[in-house]
């Protein structure tokens, strides 16, 4: 898997509250929670995010709540991929399990500036800043999560795993 | 291996675990929620399983906002019902529960030794009783559904040992803002997080709740504390299956941890996370002219009955400021009906301030005392992110219940060991 885009920067600890504040939560449709994508602190980010970004942030991205919105805000709005310093694992996770790709790297966010262009190899763990013209190798995500990514998320996953057992 | 370790190693079936390792573990209880859960519901239909894998494992409990504050709540609340009803799920409806957190271990739902997941990062709060509590996203928590399995990565550990004796009006809650402070936002990501140390073996439950209920704002996996007399205590006429046996873990004394961190609390001051992070962390006599505009008495982190006796001592037969809201949200029913039968809910209520039925209420800016732009509110609860109460320029300041108590009464941020009671 590999995606390409320009780059949205973030700073450390963008929490969840942030990402989709908590009056949002009773919005169901990922759609409607896409346009509050950011809205904590960026309202004009659903704008953004339309043409297909990738977020940058730095440490403990997704810090915070549990809400699996925050994650499903920022995909339905354009986001193709979050990379950052470090990510807080119940986001982590929850990006996985929507299909959202993901990849930890730390120093991310002191090598990309907004707008960077951006290719992101998810299968070998290899980001591209392309505007810079630098390359970075980062552990690989274990082949049980790529492939959850691969199938679109962990639903789709179980899904396939349970009728090919039946 | 350390309690953390030895947990997951059972829960997996293996003898022995290492930090890093990958592990398939069973699931013990999985609690889902009004806002995580219909999310969790819609996803496990589209799995195409009819059943989940064990009905008497999966808590259903409506405490976000609950009684409805709208009709999209409404809607939300009648799908979990739906989908308790179908699946013969136990679930705390309006009027029976209450938090959460709270709720599951005072209804004999969390054992020592056991694997709970919860669709809420404050799951750690089970850490409390010796079990692994960790907070899952809403996909996660149906696929938990479907199969009763997870996968979890060992973590690595931290061990905070905590000795001395607390000062007049100094709580588990100024411990836990101090340590954040310490650690920081993201101190301790990935890691579980052990407490121990005598000032930990002295306290009790309600207290251990508070500490291990904050291992998540350093980013931890969980918060652990060994089981011990007092958890015995507790769970004695709670749990349901006294037959049932449940193991006390303990960590060897060899256990390796990545960090361990020595805090003495005897000469701890009173703390308080300022806005707008909560790891912003300031000894409450250093901020004293803050003035408040609501202050908040309530959720996980302390909605407990200690917690509300502290507060009524500091409020009996005082008036809190005119100007400042204050809001009493007990955690519980149960928590509720204590403070009644013991008069708490006269003295907050003699002396201004509004007491709600057990809900999260404004912890999480869903219902019941938002914030208006530039409101200040000083909260007992645990988050003080930019908007998590209402307004995006309104501040929050976390404290515990001695300081938000003494703080209505003075309209102003002010350590609670000035007041005079
Ligand atoms: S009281 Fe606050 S932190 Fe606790 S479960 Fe409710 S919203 Fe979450």
């Amino acid at each position: 898997m590999k995606i390409n885009g320009k780059a949205v920067k973030f700073g450390n600890n963008i929490d969840t509250d942030v990402i989709l504040p908590g009056k949002y939560l009773v919005l169901f449709e990922p759609k409607e929670l896409a346009k509050h994508a950011m809205d904590g602190i960026d309202p004009q980010f659903p704008e953004k995010a339309k043409k297909g970004i990738i977020v940058v942030g730095g440490k403990n991205f997704g810090c915070g709540s549990s809400r699996e919105q925050a994650p499903i805000a920022l995909k339905y709005s354009g986001v193709k991929c979050v990379i950052a310093d470090s990510f807080a694992r119940i986001f982590f996770r929850n990006a996985i399990n929507i299909g959202l790709p993901l990849m930890e790297c730390e120093g991310i966010s002191k090598i990309v500036d907004n707008n960077d262009d951006l290719t992101i190899d998810i299968n070998h763990g290899k980001i591209s800043n392309n505007t810079k013209d630098k390359n970075l190798q980062v552990n690989k995500l274990p082949p049980f999560i790529i492939e959850i990514l691969n199938d679109g998320g962990l639903i789709e996953n179980l899904r396939r795993r349970i009728n090919k057992n039946e | 291996m350390n309690i953390t370790e030895k947990i997951l190693a059972k829960s997996a079936g293996v003898k022995n675990v290492y930090p890093g390792d990958i592990i398939d573990s069973n699931v013990d209880i999985l609690m889902i929620h009004d806002l995580t859960g219909p999310l969790a519901v819609k996803s496990f239909e589209k799995i195409g399983i009819k059943k989940v894998w064990n009905n008497q494992k999966i808590i259903v409990v409506l405490d976000h906002q609950i009684p409805a504050e709208s009709i999209k709540a409404a809607e939300l609340h009648k799908t979990m019902r739906n989908f308790a009803k179908k699946q013969k799920l136990k679930i705390y409806d309006v009027g029976k529960g209450g938090i959460c957190h709270q709720v599951l271990p005072e209804k004999g739902h969390v054992l020592p030794g056991e694997i709970i997941l919860g669709a809420d990062s404050h799951t750690c709060t089970y850490g409390a009783f010796g079990a692994f509590g960790t907070g899952i996203g809403s996909t996660e928590a149906a696929a938990v559904m479907a199969t009763g399995k997870i996968w979890l990565k060992v973590p690595e550990s931290i061990k905070i040992n905590v000795n001395g004796e607390f000062k007049k009006f100094v709580t588990p809650k100024d411990l836990i803002l101090f340590t954040i402070g310490k650690l920081g936002a993201g101190g301790a990501i990935y890691k579980s997080i052990e407490f121990s140390g005598s000032t930990i073996s002295t306290m009790g439950m309600s207290g251990r709740m508070t500490v291990c209920n904050m291992a998540v704002e350093m980013g931890a996996k969980n918060g652990i504390i060994e089981p011990d007399k007092t958890t015995k205590r507790f769970l004695e006429g709670r749990i349901k299956q006294p037959e049932k046996a449940f193991e006390l873990f303990r960590s060897d004394s060899d256990s390796i941890y990545k960090q361990t961190v020595d805090i003495n609390v005897t000469d701890l001051e009173p703390q308080i996370a300022c806005s707008p992070s909560v790891d912003n962390i300031k000894v409450v006599s250093e901020v004293n002219n803050i003035q408040i505009d609501q202050a908040f008495i309530g959720s996980c982190t302390n909605g407990r009955i200690e917690d509300l006796r502290l507060a009524a001592k500091i409020l009996k037969g005082k008036k809190v400021k005119d100007n400042v809201r204050t809001l009493v949200i007990p955690a519980s029913q149960e928590v509720y009906l204590q403070a009644l039968k013991e008069g708490l809910v006269e003295t907050f209520t003699d002396s201004g301030a509004l007491v709600c039925g057990a809900t999260c209420g404004p912890c999480l800016g869903g219902h019941i005392g938002l914030l208006a732009k530039d409101e200040v509110c000083v909260s007992t609860s645990n988050r003080n992110f930019i908007g998590r109460m209402g307004s995006k320029e309104a501040k929050v300041y976390l404290a515990s219940p001695a300081t938000v108590a003494a703080s209505a009464i003075a309209g102003r941020i002010i350590d609670p060991q000035k007041v005079e009671i």
